[in-house]
């Protein structure tokens, strides 16, 4: 049984301590290394060393006896803590939650319910990565409320996204699909061999994390070619470089040659200077961390990967996606990109590609690009119509055109955009399109609205105009409309209000596999409440009513 | 053409220019309790002596000539605003529909605001020292949304705890998850 959501409790890779610990690992090392430099140099090259070091002094005053035993102490100790830390940090998945408990002095035990996933993510850092680890952090909404096991071998950590995954669909058990039937027989082998002598064994070790490094990012089996969306090379590198990152930087460098040319003030000089160099290091380390990188529809939701020496890649299950927005930057557009960022519930500790948040889910992409990820991250708004809604709201220049738009009059708030500014409602998303320089469309379904409004300040009032504000939860998507006619802002108020309260009552997605399953499973009452909430926590007097699930996992710490 | 909503709502007559914002099919306003207005009142005055005071030891002590001006001319916002305050209470209004609490304020800056029940995350009811005498309540309506900002202030306590188990009520039965 190679499954960890079997309700077990299970530990981590037996490395996770020293992976967790992995910069002050390195640091320790670069100081003993520091100080003991010159005795290596003696050693190997015969060089005499001119002062002493710490080992000098040590022999000097005759205490070996003593360092031998203060050094070995300090190593047991070190070891029994690490290894007490991994005994004591377990964790499981059953049908309803995935619980941790961690800590040795401070015990705490978080548990976090499956149903209200909001996406699993994988991330593989370098030197775990090396020796076939991987961190799996399991996001759910609130602040700091996420489920993180750090590590997990890497073909483990795979397997349990995806039971994860499917046992959040509402699948009672996890299916195992003829592609995977193979992994636990590779694993026996692997365990066979560790019994066949040591080198055969580091031998196939070894084999298989060059294997597991050179692998791609995405398995195949996971989703169907033709939905991967991948970024080119050139365009990823143009897209960095025409951004406005860029234009600041030459503004920068023209101040720099402007106070050569004019001379004098040497303070802008040092100013500068050390921020150009740094840009450099910028401009790499993003386009590394978007190398590789992929989006692909799987049967659980959509999977989002990238990067080259760390890399990482997340799920977001269906119906998790609260606002898309598509923008084109002014640079950008001689070249017809496009990027798509999204605004969601939970939020990985992790970057996202590119160094941006990991709500960017395409840094760059060609208007086709942006057709296939809407299609993957809104898949039930892919009809002919509304693709060619979605198409008219990037580029049409206004007019009738399927959206309500401003009136001429908004141009003494809009004036270059007004004619593009307009919202269209239809099949429960509503859209939003806004800018004519630097292009915008919001979709915002209104299953996951969370309330609509409109306002109106002085001027808006005499230009018999108003603002719609659709609320969703915070991120860099803002779902505003700056102008609408007035009449037209209460039509919009009330299609809006109606079609989320219509649209959450059919709205299904927190068991998406096991709706589809068929109707005898729709009647089912959703899982009870979870224990709750933790105990300490602060109650806002006579509010929290009594049945409300908590929105992150509950957290007990117990001494 | 794709299925508009927003289109199947007849047209309304244009409305004169100026002419405030309003919801034509909503039904009737739930007002605030009247004596909400000297909540506020209370309120700005201790504003005010504030803003009197920050001037006095301005002027006075540090003889800073300027703070006559700025502060005279908070004060004498403040004292219209003071003046505008019954409107103001007058115009924060919600009602219970079917599906969605609505909620609107303001007068010069109007805000409508639409939540549906079942996107409820909590009620919170707070209330404050001049509240409290006056034997009134705030009640809050939290969304996962922290730009919903639906606040209704000024309820009678036993109004604020009634509202707040009806919200509850009518969210346990439209649950919709996040």
């Amino acid at each position: 049984m190679t499954s960890l959501a079997d309700g077990d409790w299970h530990r981590l890779h037996p490395a996770s301590p020293l992976f967790r610990g992995g910069i002050f690992v390195f640091a320790l090392l670069g100081f003993v290394i520091a100080n003991f430099r010159e005795r290596v140099v003696d050693l190997v090259f015969g060089i005499p060393r001119e002062s002493g070091d710490p080992l000098d002094t040590i022999y000097e005053r005759g205490a070996v006896g003593w360092a031998l035993l203060i050094a070995g102490g300090i190593l047991v100790v070190i070891l029994i803590a690490f290894s007490l830390s991994w005994r004591m940090h377990t964790f499981r998945v059953t049908d309803e939650s995935v619980e941790v408990r961690s800590g040795i002095l401070f015990r705490s035990h978080r548990k976090a319910r499956l149903d209200r996933i909001q996406g699993v993510n994988i991330v593989r850092p370098l030197i775990p990565r090396l020796f076939g680890a991987a961190k799996l952090e399991v996001s759910v909404a609130g602040q700091d409320a996420n489920v993180q096991l750090a590590y997990l071998g890497s073909v483990l950590a795979d397997g349990l996204r995806r039971d994860i995954l499917q046992l959040a669909s509402g699948a009672r058990q996890p299916r195992v699909s003829p592609g995977e039937a193979g992994q636990p027989a590779e694993a026996g082998q692997a365990a066979e061999a560790n019994g066949r002598g040591l080198r055969q064994g580091l031998g196939d070790y070894a084999t298989a994390r060059v294997g597991e490094f050179l692998a791609p990012e995405l398995d195949p089996d996971a989703a169907p070619p033709q939905s991967v969306v991948r970024i080119p090379i050139l365009r990823l590198i143009g897209s960095i470089v025409f951004s406005g990152f860029t234009v600041i930087l030459l503004a920068g460098v023209v101040a720099l040659i402007a106070s050569v040319v004019v001379g004098g003030s040497e303070w802008l000089l040092i100013a500068i200077v050390p921020g150009l160099i740094g840009s450099l290091g910028y401009y790499f380390s993003r386009f590394t961390k978007s190398l590789r990188y992929s989006i692909a529809g799987t049967s659980d939701g959509v999977r989002v990967g990238f990067g080259l020496l760390t890399t990482s890649n997340e799920t977001l299950p269906p119906g998790r996606i609260h606002a898309v927005g598509v923008s084109q930057p002014l640079l950008w557009r001689p070249f017809g990109w496009w990027q798509i960022r999204i605004n969601k519930a939970g939020h990985s500790t992790n970057e996202g590609a590119a160094g941006a948040a990991a709500t960017t889910v395409l840094p760059v992409g060609s208007l086709r690009d942006v057709e296939r990820v809407l299609e993957l991250i809104l898949p039930a708004f892919s009809d002919d119509a509304q693709r060619a809604l979605i198409g008219r709201g990037l580029t049409s220049r206004g007019g009738d055109d399927g959206f309500h738009n401003a009136p001429r009059r908004a141009a003494w708030l809009r004036p270059f955009s007004w004619r593009r500014t307009g919202y269209a409602v239809a099949a429960d998303v509503a859209l939003l399109r806004r800018g004519v320089l630097a292009r915008d469309l919001v979709l915002v379904p209104l299953a996951r609205l969370q309330s609509v409004g409109i306002d109106q300040g002085p001027i808006r009032r005499r230009l018999r105009l108003a603002t719609a504000r659709l609320h969703t939860v915070a991120g860099p998507v803002s779902a505003t409309l700056g102008v609408i006619d007035s009449n037209e802002s209460v039509r919009l108020f009330e299609a809006v209000s109606a079609g989320a309260v219509a649209s959450a009552d059919s709205d299904t997605s927190h068991h998406w596999s096991r709706t589809a399953a068929g109707p005898a499973a729709v009647g089912e009452s959703p899982a009870p409440a979870p224990a709750p909430e933790a105990p300490g926590a602060a109650t806002p007097p006579a509010a929290t009513p009594p049945a409300t699930t908590p929105l992150g996992p509950s957290t007990e710490v117990t001494w | 053409m794709p299925d508009n909503l927003g289109s199947e709502i007849a047209p309304t007559p244009v409305p004169p220019v100026g002419a405030r914002l309003d919801l034509p099919e909503a039904g009737e306003w739930k007002r605030v309790s009247p004596k909400y207005v000297m909540v506020e009142i209370v309120g700005t005055i201790v504003f005010l002596l504030i803003v009197c005071a920050v001037t006095g030891v301005l002027w006075l002590v540090l003889e800073q000539d300027w703070a006559l001006w700025v502060g005279g001319v908070v004060a004498l916002i403040t004292l219209i605003s003071l003046v505008l305050e019954p409107r103001r209470v007058r115009s924060i209004g919600y009602q219970l529909r079917a599906d969605d609490l609505l909620f609107r304020r303001g007068i010069m800056y109007q805000r409508f605001v639409s939540v549906p029940y079942g996107r409820m995350q909590l009620v919170d009811i707070t209330r404050g020292p001049v509240a409290r005498l006056l034997g009134l309540a705030d009640l809050k309506f939290v969304t996962a949304a922290a730009s919903s900002g639906v606040a209704i202030p000024g309820l009678a306590e036993a109004d604020a705890d009634a509202l707040r188990d009806r919200l509850v009520e009518l969210a346990e039965s439209r649950r919709a998850g996040l």
